[in-house]
């Protein structure tokens, strides 16, 4: 069982977390609720109706400087030209090999402002990036100054509208608007990780307090790290640091979608990009489903006729779909949908088969 | 939740807990390692007439977010296994003292049970790793 440092940060969440009887765990330095009322209830919860996550422990960035995205344009493989003011972009920023410094969100805010939504475990090595890479940009760091809370599921919108004066209904996929939350100034955007409708609201830490109370007492079931994980895992999305790193390039990663090679002349990592393009990828994220009940957990080794070819990244007992799933990085071309590879757990094999991502599609 | 340890068991530091009747042992793991695992998913259990050796590894259990291996408590030939907790081992949670026990084993030496914790200690140990 994990034991705790001293060191770990708390949101300002953390105490009405423990009010609720939740687990804590220790995640990229921050002490976080894990699960609730069991990781299954709370994937159901946000399956069928509403769940609340506080992922306060996430880095925020306000990012303002002349022609910001034009300035970002070079970090990213992702055409940014298209992106308008109050809408979001999911992208990858790039090292020079290619490999992924970060997944994050960008939230267009005009010409001269950009808000960017970034992993916990990685916000400091993303400053650091950011402000090495970009000129004339002043970057303000809301990590510990904010609360953030994702409320998810086909109920979301209609329970966080209780206590919104603005119409949400309006808001589109990866929109996002500067809004009132319990009277309250608050940024709300209808972005999440769990491949459920709903928002990712940023206010003031007392007010985002009194939104989690709210939202239990409107019925939102609150959701720890745990569901969380289960949830994006059979929405098939890549956790930063177990399914993609510096070493992994988007196109290895399955995320070739993010990759505009043809409408971004230039940007880091694009040469390895156009090569990669050419001469196809040597290894590949996949989704792999399993029979049983076993789990096929983070390295776990991937074989094919008894010879390793690749290791599991992520991998659960999908709580939707009642079967075990599972992304590894493989040799690629053994990453055809239909392909029969095993999986080793605990010294013994069990047949996989090589799946459509996402497991689970709303 | 407030957690159970019954007075006539003796326990382990790694969860495991036995119930002595005779020189027949049933072995289950407690409700606190069944709260501390949360959702419980996969169970696997050696064989009748297997040997389980004290100290090492006899089995799994898994739960949505871990693996954990159960440890033997004691010496002894497995003699009755709890198959049906095997295709459900989700009912682990409902009643891991009675109907969800694991195994029961022929001990093979009694003075093992001497190491085990009782429930005073145990209760001890586990409030321990609670704080």
């Amino acid at each position: 069982m994990s034991s705790m440092t001293d060191a770990l940060r708390r949101t300002p969440l953390y105490d009405l977390a423990i009010a609720q009887k939740a687990r804590m765990t220790s995640f990229s330095g921050w002490e976080m609720p894990v699960q609730f009322g069991g990781i299954t209830q709370e994937h159901q919860a946000v399956r069928q109706s509403v769940g609340v996550f506080d992922i306060s422990h996430m880095g925020k960035f306000v990012l303002r400087g002349e022609a910001i995205l034009t300035q970002l344009q070079r970090l990213v493989p992702t055409d940014l030209g298209g992106l308008q003011p109050g809408m979001a972009q999911y992208t990858v920023l790039l090292n020079p090999q290619g490999g992924i410094v970060d997944d994050f969100i960008i939230y267009a805010q005009g010409t001269d402002r950009a808000d960017l939504i970034v992993n916990a475990a990685t916000t400091e090595k993303d400053k650091t990036w950011l402000l090495a890479h970009l000129s004339g940009v002043e970057l303000e760091d809301w990590s510990g100054d904010r609360a953030l809370l994702a409320v998810q599921g086909p109920d979301a919108v209609v329970t966080l509208q209780k206590f919104v004066e603005e119409d949400l209904s309006n808001v589109p996929k990866f929109g996002h608007l500067e809004g009132h939350v319990l009277g309250k100034p608050g940024f709300m955007a209808r972005t999440g990780y769990t491949g459920e409708d709903g928002f990712e609201v940023m206010v003031e830490p007392e007010t985002g307090r009194e939104l989690w109370r709210s939202l239990l007492d409107a019925g939102a079931v609150p959701c720890g790290l745990g569901a969380r994980d289960t949830l994006r895992l059979e929405a098939a999305m890549a956790l930063y640091g177990q399914d993609i790193d510096d070493t992994t390039t988007p196109l290895e990663a399955g995320l070739g979608w993010l990759v505009h090679l043809d409408k971004v002349p230039e940007f880091i990592g694009r040469d390895v990009l156009v090569q990669q393009k050419q001469d196809g990828v040597s290894r590949r994220l996949i989704g792999l489903q399993l029979t049983g009940r076993n789990i096929a957990r983070h390295d776990y080794p991937v074989l094919h006729s008894g010879e390793p070819i690749g290791k599991i990244t992520s991998g659960t007992l999908s709580p939707t779909l009642g079967y075990p799933i599972a992304l590894a990085s493989v040799l690629a071309d053994l990453a055809k949908i239909g392909q029969i590879l095993e999986v080793e757990i605990r010294g013994k094999s069990y047949p996989a088969t090589v799946v459509k991502r996402p497991f689970y599609k709303r | 939740m407030s957690l159970e340890y019954p007075e006539d068991l003796k326990y382990t530091d790694s969860h495991e807990y036995i119930r002595l009747d005779g020189d027949t042992a049933t072995i289950g793991i407690t409700a606190f390692a069944v709260d501390q695992l949360g959702d419980i998913v996969f169970l696997e259990l050696p064989e009748v007439g297997d040997a389980l050796e004290r100290g090492e590894t006899f089995g799994t259990v898994e739960s949505v977010k871990a693996v954990e291996d159960l440890k033997a408590p004691l010496s002894g030939k497995v003699i009755e296994r709890n198959d049906p907790l095997l295709d459900a081992p989700e009912q682990l949670a409902d009643d891991p003292y009675g109907t969800a026990w694991l195994l029961k084993v022929e001990v093979s030496d009694g003075a093992e049970l001497d190491d085990a914790l009782s429930m005073e200690e145990y209760v001890a140990l586990v409030e321990g790793e609670e704080g």
